[in-house]
This record gives structure tokens, sequence and C-alpha cells, in this order.
């Protein structure tokens, strides 16, 4: 059975605006980590708070451990964790206060389900006595984290939970999700940031409000259309002038400290090497690389 | 569940510096200052008499309005225009022209006409000055009668006399009568202010969504925010009595249990509005704004400051649409009066439908979801 079934999920805020989420479709398998990539603006967080049941879809269906988000709320509002995108725990109240309180919300002892967050709450354990709202960043995002996850929900929910943290406590964030997937967990996570992509299960990409496509990060890069080269080794600006000037370069793009350029098949690291060197860069340098998501991701904005 | 709640709400509030000292220090500062500064007993009314006559009859005259207390000589002038210059230069609310031959005339003509001017721009010292001026001319008056008529010759001129008594409050002492007004003010603004901005806060912070996404169900979660405050309410009530006992030597006159029952049913009803108005607000900034718009509204009219029975009618029909209204009253009547409670039945009765619709109003408009 499907831990998250969306199906032609639709919601528009106020009459004649165009939807936020637009019928959109997916399912995600039980215990698997699923990601959803879009820049902001996306429907990422609207998608998220129909399924935690604190918005109405206009149109569609959708089920969360095999509840009706709509009919059945109230049994899922017990069983999911929801960790949002803003911090939003009590501030005046102590790490562990908060902890505290939001078990026995659901019903629950700290001390039930307390394997499960060991090793995210022995990292914040030495502020257990600090007020939350003093704590840093990344340790804002673990004890949210903690208290998302002390009833043992079986669908966490997770929006942009690394959006302001840095990239250490990024990588650590990730490592303890992997191991999350590991008890069983389903995990819906939205971000916009392309590298995390790669540490999901399967992904959808989402755009506008449509989702442009669902895969594993791997069948993604692998179904990626066109051959993509990288190109570097002179000024940016000249660079994706000169390539967007080719007529066998489907796209270009700057891509950190590279241009990326996508070719029809006709186009070669050669035929490219030489059209740089004649239009005046002879210091370009061009390797065939593979497609990164972020590839996939504009190559697929660009199609639809 | 609802224990876990309280607690959470009441470390919260033991954690706010700011809400402890509203709590605990604005009862005490707001009742010793507020009733000695809030007096209707106006003094001090600036005086110019213009005196064209300085006959005897006018010295007396003049002298007698001095010695009363409540006026203060700023002026004694021959002309009328000097006296104007007095008046719009602010130095005389009240100017007393007494006319040429005013002692001559009285004594010939038994009667003689005096012009009083007031500036009114402050109505209730010019309104007050004219009266008092005026209750000072019938005492001389009388003296003069007593003087000159000769017993027996004629037959006494027939003279009403009014000897007021003034129940429940012997004195008119103005502090006996503010006192359970201000108290019922208080109770007013630590219910509705601190309801209301409490629920946006949670908005605010984003922390109520993370309640609505677990199974607490809506009427723990109200509770859960109502108890405190009620709490809260009565604490500064009990406060409230303490003080005017101790500074004011008030004591209630009704059954201090029915004081506390009222108030218990009061605070139902204005915690409700605070209730209510955070359902709808989004911001403490619109919840502190729209609470203030009420607060004024109900202070003003409720009776406090002005009696209700002067106002249009229209004003009280708004007047007696504010618990606050009947709170006011309600306190009055049981402390000073120790009315029953069969007395203040018709004002309960109001108060629970106050509550009964707020409250019903706000849990209906707090949507889980939306």
């Amino acid at each position: 059975m499907d831990a998250i079934c969306v199906e032609n999920i639709t919601k528009a805020y106020g009459k004649g605006q165009s939807p936020a989420v637009d019928g959109i479709s997916f399912s995600v398998g039980a215990g698997e980590l699923f990601g959803l990539i879009g820049p902001d603006g996306a429907g990422k967080t609207t998608l998220f708070r129909i399924l935690i049941t604190l918005l109405l879809p206009d149109a569609g269906h959708a089920t969360v451990g095999g509840l009706d988000i709509v009919r059945e709320y109230q049994k899922i509002r017990s069983t999911v964790g929801y960790m949002p995108g803003k911090f939003s725990l009590y501030t005046d109240l102590t790490v562990e206060e908060n902890l505290h309180f939001f078990a026995s919300v659901f019903n629950a002892r700290v001390s039930d389900n307390y394997s499960l967050i060991r090793d995210l709450y022995e990292q914040i354990k030495p502020f257990k006595d600090r007020r939350a709202g003093k704590l840093s960043g990344g340790m804002k995002q673990k004890l949210a984290l903690c208290c998302a996850l002390i009833h043992r929900p079986t669908v966490l929910f997770l929006d942009e939970p690394t959006t302001g943290v840095d990239p250490v406590s990024r990588k650590e964030f990730w490592d303890m999700l992997g191991r999350l997937r590991s008890e069983g967990i389903t995990i819906l996570v939205s971000t916009p940031y392309m590298d995390e992509a790669a540490r999901c299960d399967r992904i959808a990409l989402i755009q506008q409000g449509h989702i442009l496509s669902v895969d594993t990060p791997q069948g993604l890069r692998a179904g990626y259309p066109h051959p993509l080269y990288a190109v570097g080794g002179a000024p940016m600006p000249a660079l994706l002038q000169r390539l967007a000037g080719h007529p066998d370069v489907v796209s270009s793009y700057a891509f950190g400290e590279w241009a990326h350029a996508a070719g029809t098949t006709t186009l070669g690291e050669g035929v490219l090497q030489a059209y740089l060197r004649d239009a005046g860069l002879p210091e370009a340098i061009v390797q065939a690389t593979d497609a990164t998501i972020e590839d996939c991701f504009m190559d697929l904005m660009k199609r639809n | 569940m609802l224990f876990f709640l309280l607690q959470k709400e009441f470390k919260q509030i033991f954690r706010n510096r700011t809400i402890l000292a509203v709590v605990l220090v604005m009862p005490l500062i707001q009742l010793i200052v507020l009733p000695l500064a809030a007096d209707y007993e106006v003094k001090n009314i600036n005086l110019c008499i213009v005196d064209n006559d300085r006959s005897p009859e006018a010295q007396r005259l003049a002298q007698q309005l001095t010695a009363s207390g409540y006026f203060r000589l700023t002026g004694y002038t021959a002309s009328y225009r000097d006296a104007q210059a007095l008046l719009e230069a602010d130095r005389a609310d009240v100017v007393l022209t007494i006319p040429p031959h005013f002692g001559r005339a009285l004594v010939r003509d038994g009667q003689q006409t005096l012009s009083l001017a007031v500036n009114a721009i402050n109505g209730v010292k010019a309104g007050l000055g004219a009266a008092y001026i005026t209750t000072i001319l019938q005492t001389y008056n009388n003296a003069i009668r007593v003087q000159w008529i000769q017993p027996g010759r004629f037959p006494a001129a027939p003279i009403v006399k009014v000897a007021p008594v003034y129940w429940y409050n012997p004195f008119l002492n103005y502090r006996v009568f503010m006192v359970p007004g201000i108290l019922a003010v208080l109770v007013t603004m630590i219910g509705g202010f601190l309801s209301a901005l409490n629920i946006v806060q949670e908005k605010e912070v984003g922390t109520i969504e993370q309640i609505n996404v677990s199974p607490i169900k809506k009427h723990y979660f109200i509770l859960g925010k109502l108890l405190p405050f009620w709490v809260l309410g009565n604490v500064v009530f009990t406060l409230g009595l303490l003080v005017a006992r101790v500074v004011y030597g008030i004591v209630p006159m009704g059954s201090i249990p029915l004081l506390y029952g009222f108030v218990t049913l009061y605070l139902l009803a204005i915690l409700g509005l605070g209730l209510l108005i955070s359902t709808y607000c989004e911001t403490q900034q619109q919840a502190m704004l729209i609470t203030f718009f009420f607060m004024m509204i109900f202070i003003l009219l409720g009776g406090l400051f002005t009696p209700l029975d002067s106002m249009p009618t229209w004003a009280r029909a708004v007047a007696y649409a504010s618990p606050v209204t009947h709170l006011i009253a309600v306190m009055r009547m049981i402390i000073l009066k120790g009315s029953t409670a069969q007395d203040v039945l018709p004002a309960a009765a109001i108060v629970a439908t106050f509550a009964l619709i707020l409250n019903v109003w706000a849990i209906v408009n707090y949507r889980k979801t939306s």
C-alpha cells in the first residue's frame, strides 16, 4: 500500500487566482524517502498543508497512510509528523519542555520513543535547559525534528527543513533522514536545493503548481535527452553569449564556475571547441559531462 | 491532555515578566493613583470679580465666595474690559460682575441682578463653577433676608429648603464611587487584552499550526487558553479588593462569594470577546488595535465617568450592549449597596448571554482547517 497517494489535487487561493497547486498526482511508497524539488513559489508548501490536513483542496483526492485527508483528517493527525519551514516551537519554553509538551500533545511520553530520536537529541542535550528561542539555527532544526518525531509518526512531512542551515548541519540532517528511513518511516521532504535531491529514493520536480517529472535521481539523470558539455576557462558572459549563438546548442546556462551547454547529437566536444576558438575564445575548455538533477530540472522547465 | 496545556500556559505566563508586571503592578498603581486623580470635585476655580460698586454688601459677597474654598480670586477689577482680558489669557474661569449701586439698590428695591460670565472650554469646570456660585449666592440671599426682614412685621416669605441625605455614600466621597468602577475596568483589560494577544501570538509564531496538526480537540485548546486568564482575572480582582480595603477602607457591603460569582461569569464573557478577536486577527498588532477600540467604547460608555442616564438614548443602547457597563453597575451595587443575588440577577442574565454568544461565535470561527 502506498503511504501517500495524491490524485489530481488542485488548490487556488481566492477566486480568479491562478492555482498554487494544479492537478498534481503522485504516490509515495511505504518507507520511501521522497523529495519534492522545486523553486520558491512552486506550490510545495501548499501541497504539504493539504496533505497534513491544514488546508482543504479545491478538487482531487489524497490519502496519507491509507486515510482520506478530508474525511479521516483526525486519524491522520495522530499518525503524521510535520515540521514546517518556519521554526515554530515555543521560544519561551526550554528544549526539554518543548519536547515533553509535543509528546504529551500526541498522548505519548518522551521515554516511549526515545530510541528514535536518541542520536539527534544527544546533540542538543547539553542545552536542554536553554530556551528554544536562544538556540542556533542548526540546533533549532534538530529540536524541531525531535518534536516532530517524538510520537513515532508513520509518515513524516518536512517542509524545506534545510533552508537557511549551514552545509555541515545540512549534511548531518540528511544523514539523520537516512536513518529514519531505515526505521520504516515514510518521509516526504521538500527542498529548493537540487544537490539534496540525490539523497532521496525518488523525487518529483515541481514548478508553478505542476509536477514535471517523478523518477529516481539516477533514472532522472539517465533520462537526460541531450549530450551535455561543461565549458570553462573563459569569462562567463562571453562564454554564454557565444554558446547561445551556436545553432546546435539547445540550451546553455551558468553552472557554478562552468557553463553547461546541451546540444543536439550532431554537436560534439571537438565541434564546440573549434567553434569557440573561431569565435575568439581559444582558451575555452570543453568537457563532456553527466547531467545533474539541476540540468534535468532546467531541461524540463524549458520544455513545459 | 488539558493538564499539559495548562501547565504549558502557566509556564509561559510566569516566564513573561511583562505579563506578570501587568497583572500584579498595574492593579495596584491604577487603584492607588486613579481614584485620587479622577476626582469630580472641582477646586481652584479662577474667579475674577468686577466690582463696580465697592459697597460693604459687595465686599461681603466677594468674601463669601473666596471663603468657600472652591474659588481662587485671580482678579478684582473695576472694569469688565480688564476681566475679559483675564478670561482670554485663561487666568479667569468665571467672571462675576457686580453692577454699580449694588448695595444701595439691594437695600432699596430688595432685589438685584448679577451677571456671570463663564469660560466654558472645560465643560465640567464651567458647569460646576456656575453651580457653586449660584449656591453661594443663595446662602448670601438667605442671610440678607434673615437680617433685614424683621420677624413679625411681615409674614416670612415661604422658603423651600432641601436637606439631602446621600445614601450608600454619605459624604459623597468620589473615591468610594470610583474604586469599584476602576476595579471593573482592570478586570476587563486583563481578560480582554491578554486572551486576545496570547492566541494571536501562537498564530504569529506558527505554533498554532503544530497544535492544529495534532490530535488535540478544538475545545481543549480553547479551554487551555481561557482557564489561565480566568485565573489571572480573579487574581487581579482579589488584589484590587485588597487595595480597596487597605487604602480606601472600602469593605464590600454585599456577599463576597456573590461578587466572585459575578466576576467569574463576567470573565467568561470578556475572555470570549478576546478569543473572538483573536480568531479574526493574524498579528498581535491587529488584535491590539481592535481590542483597544472596543475597550475605549466600553470604558467611556460604561458609566464609569458619566452617568448612563445623562446619555442620549442611542448611546445608552450602546452602553447596555457592553458587558462592562453591567459589571461596573453590579460592582457598585454589591460593594457599596450590599445588593443580593436577586438584585443582580438581570445583569447576570445579560452577561451570561454575552458569554454564551461570544464563546460559541469564537469556537465556530476558530477553524482547524482553513
